[in-house]
This record gives structure tokens, sequence and C-alpha cells, in this order.
């Protein structure tokens, strides 16, 4: 009988109450049919309680897959959540805690789970081995892109995404404390009890919804109590200590520099509504010390079908057993190379559990036999039988064993993870058979308890107790010296076995990847020996489990293919994550449009209101251009804001551009290394242009700066580089010229500045400067500066530099004032047709005008190249200076540049277009330069061009090509001056 | 990282900005007969050693200075850190 046919209300498999509270029971569905659990369940334990084995399909083969482990370390057990937007692939039905009204799917299947059609793939299996598509899509190569990878693709691989956007929060925090605990087991709590008890800052973090670890497991007690009770015992205490803070529903996920741990918290996961609370929360912890206590994970042994549903490891059937109250079967086997194993068959049939066989690789073992139970010693399972599920088991000794579960140990590896993230190496440790962490910890590092591959309950608190007083001594802590909690000791004996030899048929390793005993020796035999190139040719330990249940036994098989001792064969790097990670959680709040910050001028809320277009300009929004009604084309718009600036008068926003307040003695020699030119000879009241190059001679950046007093100067930015010219005039100051005294100040979210261009600038300023103030073109020439009152006695800056050519101003005042000086400018000019114009007008202007912006100043060029080479003074130290004068930056033939206009006016231009001579062949040899920056020009009524051309000072008149094969264009041009409009600079200085 | 900034305390390296070698502050003289060499290897040539390091932090969320943190590169252990002005000044006295 189907286990999906059963009625929801019974749990056939449901033994005892464990820790689950059976006065609440939870509907919840899988694959449409719904089932029931109880609060306190995993979805894995309810699957379990209703008798459902089959939940997945395995990755390559398709495989018939069932739930294998109780923890986070689950490789088969990968369910899909949740429907519509909020579907989430992938995710492990062993930790995901079960609420009421939890839909889950199978996934990794076509048709329905039980009847995959692409189980076929496991016929197909001879031909899927290790590196199978490095071998068999070679040929026609063609074919790789367009056929085999995506028929791939789409056969293997795990969830499918929604595809849609997450509806849910995620959030960012900062933890700190002095001593952070990884992990709740008997080492953890242990561990926070003492350290809570003597004051200390404690965060105490476990992947579990429930804190205690195994002590939640297993049968184990602890100061004479049940294991369980003295976990609520010391959970309550460590509750009431406001110096403690208590994480479950936490996963540390990484060890990084300096006591920096990163953290997942599941915070609504566990309801059915996140309530608008953020999903998740990653956290960053900040610890002086931290101690790592994340236990023990259990690992398989590999024998032939060791992976049909039913077949789980030997400490996850017990924990069900005892935490959730669910047998795993009704009739179970066990096999083991280890004493721990013998207590699932001891603890399930003192359950009243039919226990089938307990079969030992060992020839003996010292531990008690359970009643009633068949004990074989020195016997292998060879093989096992059922569809969908186990029914039987065959042995080395020729029996077959009914079994509908089957609890395999090899041996438990410590969670040594976390302390491999720095520079950690795991050592080999033989009397336990397993990896325990070696080499250099993380800083602040230490391990207890299972992780470091103590294994009994009695051992793990003496040593948690004794290293955490260590911890306090070191914290400047004295530690109350109780008594550690007391527990017996029981055994973990292990003879290490890692294959049964004796069977035929896949033995699997990997059950997440697939990859089994023969795909690893394939991998040897064809040269992969390295266990990193094991890893990536078989892709054993990958994806979302990172081969927690598999590794150590693959590199075992590894070990005895090469001859070599396993702690010669060494493993692979332990990187973070611990588990897997939400992309979403590491996004947190910056998504969309909180991606960065956004930065708005004073004046953004009035260019809005004027329905401006605008444009990101680094982190600002700039107005674009203005459309007015009935204009159908930006262009449209733009042409009018350009004609009508320079018939009349126009008005741009130039708040964005960085500002950098100079002041000090020493200012002027400052600003005269910085800059290519000299600044300590202006004069007061005076701007000058400022060419900024790189040390290396290359040109960097420009603009104006003001020498507003003797000491005190106003320098401005290009928009792009105001953080970065900044940050390295302060490199300047305080790191190559320490001894000048000049201090620097960014002032440039201080300052709205406006620029008034066209013929009736001044008569527009006029209306708002106070009286007293000359602005005629004597008292203030093009190229002053004053300080000045406006609109009856607001400070303000004015400027009198243009960068679109015309006669222009600009105009700073105080941000506050920014949003009104806008409003009055534009009253202020509507007798003249003042118009308003954005950042294309801008630049049709400059082009227009011949001024050079970031296209020009990209890093490539030099101040000769622009034109500028004069500007560099050699008589002056200054940064740049020196490399600026080598030989191939300044050769004869070097590049300069130019304007340009198609030979036939009706042609649009192209930037990035290269040129070269008439005649001459499209290659690079013959690259004579390329074209910057174009547009059409609404004064000139056709398309111009700025760029860069060999020699271009002597080719005025020349006819080249503007060639451009990406786009398959050729235009002619003639090489003419880059000064479109107004090239003697009358109407500027007028 | 968390580096310890000599006025500030310790603080997240995320407030910082990385430049690099802390050789930068020996800027050569301009004026030198061979300039253009020593310019060209101050720029280009830089050691790049696994192990103790002395490069350059610039404080940008925070107070500005411009920092000499002494770093080991395999291990990230901070082993000293400096006001990158104080000792660009201690340079200057050393040579004069």
């Amino acid at each position: 009988m189907s286990a999906s046919m059963k009625p929801s209300s019974t749990q056939p498999n449901r033994i005892s109450a464990g820790l689950v509270d059976r006065t609440q029971t939870l509907q919840f569905s899988f694959n449409g049919n719904t089932f029931s659990g109880h609060a306190g369940d995993t979805l894995a334990s309810a699957l379990l309680a209703n008798g459902v084995k089959l939940v997945g399909r395995s990755f390559k083969y398709h495989r018939p897959r069932g739930i294998f482990t109780a923890g986070s370390e689950e490789p088969n057990a990968l369910l899909q959540l949740h429907e519509g937007a909020r579907l989430e692939p992938n995710t492990r039905a062993t930790v995901v805690e079960l609420f009421d009204g939890l839909q889950a799917r199978s996934q990794n299947h076509r048709g329905s789970l039980k009847h995959d059609l692409l189980a076929v793939n496991d016929w197909l299996s001879p031909f899927l081995t290790a590196g199978f598509y490095y071998k068999t899509f070679m040929w026609p190569k063609a074919f790789w892109e367009k056929l085999y990878e995506p028929v791939i693709r789409a056969a293997a691989g795990l969830g499918r995404l929604s595809l849609q956007e997450d509806p849910d929060h995620y959030d960012k925090g900062f933890l700190h404390c002095e001593l952070l605990i990884i992990g709740t087991g008997p080492a953890g709590l242990t561990a926070a009890l003492t350290a809570a008890r003597a004051g200390v800052r404690v965060i105490v973090a476990d992947e579990d919804f429930r804190m205690g670890g195994r002590l939640n497991a297993e049968q184990l007690s602890v100061d004479g109590m049940a294991g369980r009770d003295w976990v609520q015992q010391t959970l309550a205490e460590l509750a009431t200590l406001e110096h403690v803070r208590l994480l479950p529903r936490t996963t540390v996920i990484g060890a990084f520099d300096h006591g920096i741990h990163g953290a997942l918290e599941r915070c609504t996961d566990h309801m059915p509504d996140s309530g608008g609370k953020p999903r998740q929360i990653l956290w960053r912890i900040y610890s002086q010390r931290a101690l790592l206590c994340a236990g023990a994970t259990e690992r398989s042994i590999a024998f032939p079908n060791n992976d049909r549903p039913g077949v789980m490891l030997a400490g996850a059937v017990r924990t069900y057993a005892h935490r959730f109250g669910v047998a795993a079967g009704q009739r179970v086997a066990v096999f083991t190379n280890n004493d721990d194993g013998w207590r699932t068959a001891q603890d399930l049939s003192a359950l009243g559990v039919e226990v089938t066989a307990l079969i030992d690789s060992r020839t003996s073992s010292n531990q008690a036999v359970p009643n009633g139970v068949k004990v074989l010693h020195d016997t292998r399972v060879v093989d096992t039988q059922g569809r969908h599920g186990l029914t039987a088991i065959k042995l080395s000794n020729g029996q077959t064993i009914p079994a509908d579960c089957l609890a395999v140990s090899g041996g438990w590896n410590p969670n040594v993870h976390l302390s491999c993230h720095q520079r950690g190496r795991p050592q080999w440790r033989e009397e336990i058979a397993a990896f325990v962490p070696g080499g250099e910890l993380p800083v602040g590092m230490r391990v207890i308890g299972a992780a470091g591959g103590t294994l009994s309950l009695g051992a793990i608190l003496r040593e948690a107790q004794q290293v955490t007083l260590e911890v306090l001594q070191e914290l400047g802590y004295d530690g109350v010296m109780a008594a550690a909690p007391q527990a017996d000791d029981e055994s973990a004996a292990v003879t290490a076995f890692w294959q049964v030899r004796d069977g035929k048929g896949r033995a699997w390793l990997d059950l997440q990847n697939d990859v089994t005993v023969k795909d690893v020796k394939l991998a040897h035999q064809e040269g992969f020996r390295s266990v990193e190139h094991l890893k990536r040719y078989t892709t054993l330990g990958m994806a979302t489990d990172q081969g927690k249940t598999a590794n150590v036994a693959a590199l075992a098989v590894l070990a005895d293919c090469a001859g070599k001792s396993i702690a010669e064969t060494g493993t692979t790097i332990f990187r973070p994550p611990y588990t897997p990670v939400p992309i979403a959680a590491f996004a947190g709040r910056a998504r969309g449009k909180a991606f960065r910050p956004l930065r708005k001028t004073p004046g953004h809320q009035w260019a809005a209101e004027q329905g401006a277009v605008f444009v990101e300009a680094g982190l600002w929004l700039r107005a674009q251009w203005f459309p007015k009604p009935g204009e159908t084309h930006w262009r449209d718009t733009v042409n009018r804001e350009v004609l009508q600036t320079r018939a009349a008068v126009g008005v741009c926003d130039v708040t964005t551009l960085g500002k950098i307040d100079i002041q000090g003695r020493d200012a002027g020699v400052f600003l005269d290394r910085v800059y290519a030119n000299t600044f300590s000879t202006l004069a007061v009241g005076k701007v000058r242009y400022g060419l900024m190059l790189r040390e290396d001679g290359m040109a960097w950046d420009d603009g104006t700066t003001a020498r507003l007093g003797e000491q005190h100067y106003l320098m401005t930015t290009t928009t792009a580089n105001a953080v970065a010219v900044f940050r390295h005039l302060e490199f300047c100051r305080q790191c190559l010229w320490p001894e000048l005294e000049v201090s620097l100040m960014s002032v440039t979210e201080q300052y709205a500045q406006y620029a008034i261009a066209g013929p009736q600038a001044r008569q527009l300023l006029e209306k708002i400067v106070d009286p007293g103030f000359d602005l005629s073109n004597e008292a203030f020439p093009f190229m002053a500066c004053a300080e000045l009152t406006i609109c009856g006695g607001v400070m303000a800056r004015l400027f009198r530099i243009s960068f679109s050519g015309e006669l222009a101003y600009e105009l700073a005042v105080a941000a506050r004032y920014g949003d009104a000086l806008i409003r009055v400018l534009m009253q202020a000019g509507e007798a003249f047709g003042v118009v308003p114009y954005g950042t294309e007008a801008l630049g049709v202007m400059r082009i227009e005008k011949g001024h050079s912006a970031g296209n020009e100043l990209n890093g490539q060029t030099t101040a000769r190249d622009l034109g500028m080479g004069r500007m560099v003074s050699g008589k002056k130290e200054g940064i740049g200076q020196v490399l600026a004068q080598r030989e191939a930056l300044n050769r004869e033939d070097g590049l300069r540049l130019m304007g340009f206009r198609p030979l036939d006016r009706s042609q649009m231009l192209r930037a990035g277009a290269h040129f070269v001579t008439q005649g001459a062949a499209v290659t690079t040899a013959n690259d004579q330069g390329w074209m910057t920056s174009v547009t059409w020009s609404p004064v000139l009524g056709h398309a111009i061009g700025l760029g860069f051309i060999q020699r271009g000072q002597e080719r005025v008149g020349e006819t080249v090509r503007a060639v451009d094969p990406l786009h398959h264009s050729e235009i002619e041009v003639e090489i003419v001056s880059p000064h479109f409009v107004d090239p003697q600079g009358e109407r500027l200085r007028g | 990282m968390i580096i310890p900034h000599p006025l500030l305390g310790p603080r997240d390296a995320a407030e910082f900005v990385y430049l690099g070698d802390a050789s930068l502050l020996q800027r050569p003289d301009w004026q030198a007969a061979d300039a253009d060499r020593q310019f060209h290897d101050y720029l280009y040539l830089r050691d790049n050693p696994a192990g103790v390091h002395r490069e350059l932090w610039f404080h940008e969320q925070g107070d500005r200075s411009w920092l000499v943190v002494t770093r080991d590169t395999l291990s990230h252990a901070i082993l000293k850190v400096e006001l990158a002005r104080e000792v660009a000044r201690a340079q200057r006295e050393a040579t004069a």
C-alpha cells in the first residue's frame, strides 16, 4: 500500500511522545497528500511517523531515496517547500520545523515520484560514471551548447526556482560578545553554564530549534537526571541571565578573521507567516573567544545498494526514536563497526521495536547483547532489496534478513569545519578513526566535545568545564570551580571499516551526488589522485551537504587505491558556509532601489515638479532633460534647452560636482603639487581651471579651483571622482607632505550650486544679487569669484566660469537654500525666457565648445593629448610631473584631441569608432585614434564629435574614415578644431 | 578583520579603504638625475610577501586617517598600526 494513501489521522510509526507536543496536531502536505504531525516535529520526523519512506530521487541516476539522517548533514531528503513566489527548493526535510499548513513536494523527477521517467538513467549507469560528460559528449563539438548541456541540465540537478521576486524581508545585524559558544550539546551547555555563572557576556548559538544536541536524542543521564531534563534545567538558568543571549535556529556559518563569525538566524521559517518580520538575519558576531562545540556527524559504510529508502544512519534512527517518538521502521536491522551502533539496537529493543539483526563487521564487542536480538560478528551486509523502500538485506554469510530499516554506523566524524576556515588542516586520529581539528585554529577558538574528538559523555562534560575555565582566565574572569556535571562514559570503541568488498553492485559513498566506490576507483585509475582533483572529477562532496556524510569514507577508498594512509591522503579544504545560506540573506535589505544609497540634490524636488527625466550619475540622480508637452523625442527637448540657453539664458543644477575646501598657510603649495598647473600664483578672487594627473603622468580629473582668501581655496572635482580625489588629497597631505600646513574638508553636500548660462545670465543675476555688488564685466570679469549676499542677505558664492561656452556663472548657497534658490532663479529669469537644462544639454554644449569630460579623461590620455601639454609645469614638484615626461607619452606622432564632422552632414556619428586614413585597410596597425564623444549640434545643425587622432593639430581639413566594425559602419569625417562654437571665447568673456 | 586604530580603537576593516604597500610613503626626489627611473620603481615595483607586510589603509568611514598597518598576509594577524602621517614625518627626520 502506498504511504500517501494512508488516512491523515494515523501516524503508524509514532511509538511515544518523545519531545514532541502531542496535544498540538499539525496538518501538512507532501506531494499533495495531507498528513499530520506534532509541534516539535521536523518535516522528516513527521514523514517517517506517517510511514513515508520515499521522499526524492537522486541527482544523476534518479534512484529512489529516503530520509538518511536527522540533521543538517542530510544528503537525500531535499524537498521543495511552499508555492508561488515563496517556493524554496532543496530544503533539508531533517531541519525543517513542522508547522500547520506546511506544503512540501519532492523534486528531481519527471512524472510522479514513484514512477520517475528519468529512472532510465539508472539503467544507463555504466555510461554515467565519473567524468562521463567529459568523455561522452566530446563530439561533435557544436552539439555541446545546443544539445548536450541543455539536456543534461534539465535531467540532472535538484529543485527549481520560482523565478519570482522573493516577497520576504531579510536583515543583517551585528553582535558583540566575550565568548561565542557554537553548539548546545553537552559540551556547549556545560561551557555556557560555566561562563555565564562567572558573568561573561556569552552568545550561545545552535542550528537546531531545540537546544540540547544529542542529549535530546539519547537515553543518557547527566547529574543523575535524564539528559533532556538537565538540558531544560540548564537552559532555564541561562535564560534568566541578562548577559547571556541564546540564539536557537542560528547556524554559525563561518569563522572569519580576528574572532568574527557569520551566523544565519532563521527567525520565521518555522511559522506559516512571517508577520512582516525579517525571515532570516545574517549576523556578524564579534567575539573575543569562541568555543566550537559542534558535535560530530555519523558516517555510513559502502556496501552494494546502500542507498535504498530505509537505509539510515544509526544515530539518526535513535534520534527519531527518542526525540520524536518515531520508529524509523517496523523491523530494524543494524550494521555497525563500532559500539555506538550497538546502542541503536539496545535502545530500539528497549522501546519495543523489533530488531531483526545486529551485524558487526568486527570479530567481537564487549557490549551487552540486547534482549532477543540476533548478533552476527565478523559479518557484512552485501546487498539490499526493495524497489521503493527496503524490504530485506543480504549478508556475507548468505543469510537474508527481513528489514524495512537498516541503521548503519561507520563511526563518527568530528565537525571540524569551522576550525578549518582559517589555516587549520584536520589531523587523523587513529584510535577514533576520524579527523580532528589541527593546525592553526581561528584566532581565539578552542574546540571541545565531540567536535574535538572527545566522544564519551562524561569526558565531554569534564573537558568542557576545564577548557571553559581556562578561557575565562584568559578573559580575566575568575571561574567558579563548581563540580563539572557528571555522567557515565559510554563506549565509543570503533574499528575502521569503510567498504564491503564481498558483494556485487554499486556501493554509494556520496548519496547526494551519486558517487560510488567505483567512481572513486575510476578517478584514481585515470590519474585524479589528489583529493581536490577527486572532488572536482567525481563531484564528491559538492552541493548542499558538502559531503558531510560522504567525504571521509571516500578518502579512505582513495587512500586504499593509492596504498597510502588516510592521514597522508588528507582532506579537501573546508570553506564557509557550513550549511547553505540563501543569497537573499547575504543581500539583506540591499535589494532593488535600496541596493546602494541614492543621493538627491536640494533642487531635486523642484526638478521632479517640472517633470524632469532623471539619470543616475554615480550615486546621484541628476535631471537629464525637462520635457515639455508636445515634445515627442528627447532630442527635441535637448535641442530646445541648448538653443534657448545659447539665445537667452539657462539654469542647470551642478550641485553634484565634488567640492573640497582647502585652507592653511601652505594651501597654495599643496595645490601646486596636486595639480599639473600652478595655483599659488592665483590672485584672491580668481578661479583657475586645474588638471590633475595620476602619478604615472596620465590625466585623471579636472575642475576649477577658486581662491577665496589668502589661505583659502575651494576646489571642484568631477561628480564621478569626488570621493577618489578627496581620498587622494588626504593621501598627499598625510603620507607625502606631512610638513605642509593645510587642512581639507569635503563640502560637496554642504552647498547647492547652479550654473546660470547664456547671454542674459548677467541680467538675471542682477535681479537677485543684493545691491552694492557690481556684476559688470569690468568689476567681475571671466574667472572671477566672490562671496556675496543674494535675495536680501543670504550668503552665497559666485563664480564666473563656463562649461557651456556662454557668458556663465555658478552660484552656490548653503544646501538648505538650494530648493528656494532654483525657484527664485526661475522666477527672476522668466522675463528673459529662462530655461532649465539637464545633463544632456550640458553634454551637447560642452562638445560644441570642445571641453573634455569623462570620455576624454578616460585614464589613457595625457595632458598633451588633451591639448593642455603646456599646462604641465616642469618647474615645480607635482603628482605625475616626472612620469608625464616619459618619451612614449611625448611622441611627435602622439594623439591630439580634435573635432570631427561628417562630410555628409546628414550622417550621425558613433562614439567608439576608430580613425583610419582614406584607402588604408581596417587593421589595428592602421588605427590612428578613436572618437570619444559625439552629439547632434542644434547650433550647427549637424552631427559633431570629439576624438583623439595622431598628430591631429597638423591635420585640420584632412578627411579620414571613422570605422566601427562592431556596428558595420564607416563614415567619412573631416578633422576640425574641437571648438565648434565661439572658438575665440568672445561669448564667455562678454 | 579588525584594525586597532591608534586613535579610535578596534574598528572593522569594512570602514577602511585599502591602498597597498606602504613603500608609497617613500616618494622619490623629483629633481634627482635619475628621477624617471626612481619614479618608475616607486610606482610599479612592489613586493608581495607571503608574511609580514606594511600597507596603507584609509579610514574613509571614520576619521580619514591614513594608517600604516603591519599585517601578516598569511594569518591576517595585525602586528602594528601607526598613523601614516607620523611614519612619514619620522622618515623625513631620518633622511634629513
